[in-house]
């Protein structure tokens, strides 16, 4: 798991002067990083408080799904949302290469190795103003969560919202394997999970 | 049917593997004999999906796919009826006799055997010109749970399929019917349940005119 701890200010002034860790692509970050700093509040004096947006690309990079939570958010123009998918593939791919440790040869009692875990890539990424969260499910589908950097149970939440895709979703007659999801359903029931998680705070 | 009953008293040299003793053939038991007798939610939700995406081959238009889910069901309702009536006990096992006690069975029984809760409603149409309808409404009918249907396609509503089943048990009990399915979940009370549905039962003419002959007798 890379853990990428990033202020997006620094890196726009040194390039990759903050990011200690060497094995961080932080060159690759970097265009990432403006986008993503733009979905979260600002204005440092109103914080907007617990989940702040949800993205789903599919397993060849694509936008399937977007939608911000709360009001006063900056929000990005469509085709931004598709270069920020895009862009969050690739450094999602490379970075599930990257390991600065040597992996010893797991030998299993009947002396054949056993394959290896895929490796999971970037899972989390911090950074003043907000922290985002990567789940990848077994099929190459990306959730991205933003929320602030306070809160709690983000797995919990991503493991719900992951519930909600699999029910409302993939057991909809009507929705094509990775096309975009536009299903009301999903929607209804998301809005009123994220709006429960986040009025509790 | 009744005489189909294992014999009560004084029978008891006949009990076998046909007439058990305690007069329970393996019609009165479900196939699943784990204690709660459920099915897999999820499984049938993706069987039903592929029973959408089978009948929405090649269809011309919306009546099109809903008369193939319809033509699904019936066959379910015809078989229904019999098994539900072979399991009541012997002295309640007549077929309904008259459109009251049919919509009744269906609302109760059917719904209870299906989907583990009785309809949330049973009305006849309030309009005097259309004596021969009535709706049975159910407001988040479990073939429609995990379906959101595209905005170009907004007449359609899968639970014909269920419609196809209450058809088939209309049929079968001798009250040939229309069934079909309509959402109202967007008018002013659907605010609630978004996937209310009322199944609407539209009888045959012969079976009003024998009604109105039976009421008067």
């Amino acid at each position: 798991m890379y853990y990428a701890q990033v202020r997006p200010q620094s890196v726009l002034e040194t390039g990759c002067g903050e990011t200690s860790d060497a094995h961080c692509p932080a060159q690759q970050l970097n265009s990432s990083i403006q986008l993503e700093a733009d979905i979260s509040t600002q204005n440092p004096v109103e914080q907007i408080l617990g989940i702040l947006a949800l993205i789903v690309i599919n397993k060849a990079g694509g936008l399937i799904y977007n939608r911000t939570f709360g009001d006063g958010l900056n929000q990005l123009n469509t085709n931004d949302y598709l270069v920020l998918a895009g862009t969050f593939h690739g450094v999602h791919a490379i970075t599930t290469r990257l390991n600065p440790g040597h992996q010893p040869q797991q030998i299993t009692a009947g002396g054949i190795p056993s394959r290896p875990d895929p490796p999971s890539g970037l899972e989390v990424m911090e950074s003043e103003n907000f922290r985002l969260q990567c789940f990848n499910t077994l099929t190459g589908t990306k959730f991205l969560l933003f929320t602030d950097t306070l809160q709690a149970n983000v797995d919990v939440a991503m493991r719900k919202i992951y519930d909600l895709y699999a029910d409302f979703v993939t057991k909809n007659p009507f929705y094509q394997l990775e096309m975009p999801i536009r299903c009301d359903t999903f929607d209804r029931k998301l809005n009123s999970y994220i709006r429960e998680v986040n009025n509790a705070r | 049917m009744s005489n189909l009953q294992a014999p009560r008293g004084g029978a008891k040299e006949q009990s076998g593997l046909r007439y058990p003793a305690n007069g329970k053939t393996i019609y009165h038991r479900p196939l699943n004999r784990a204690k709660t007798a459920e099915l897999s939610g999820a499984s049938f939700a993706y069987l039903f999906s592929e029973m959408v995406s089978y009948a929405s081959k090649k269809i011309e238009s919306i009546q099109d796919l809903e008369k193939r889910l319809n033509v699904q069901g019936h066959p379910i309702g015809l078989k229904l009826l019999d098994l539900l009536l072979y399991r009541e006990p012997a002295r309640s096992q007549t077929r309904p006799l008259n459109i009251i006690t049919l919509l009744h069975f269906i609302k109760i029984n059917v719904w209870q055997h299906l989907f583990g809760q009785a309809a949330d409603g049973l009305e006849k149409s309030s309009d005097p010109s259309k004596p021969d309808e009535y709706m049975i409404i159910d407001n988040e009918p479990l073939v429609n749970r995990y379906i959101s249907v595209p905005r170009d396609m907004s007449q359609l509503n899968c639970a014909a399929y269920v419609a196809g089943i209450i058809e088939g048990v209309c049929d079968g009990a001798a009250f040939p019917a229309r069934v079909t399915a309509h959402s109202v979940g967007k008018q002013e009370e659907g605010e609630m349940w978004p996937g209310r549905t009322v199944f609407l039962v539209k009888f045959a003419p012969e079976v009003m005119e024998r009604e109105t002959f039976l009421g008067k007798g």
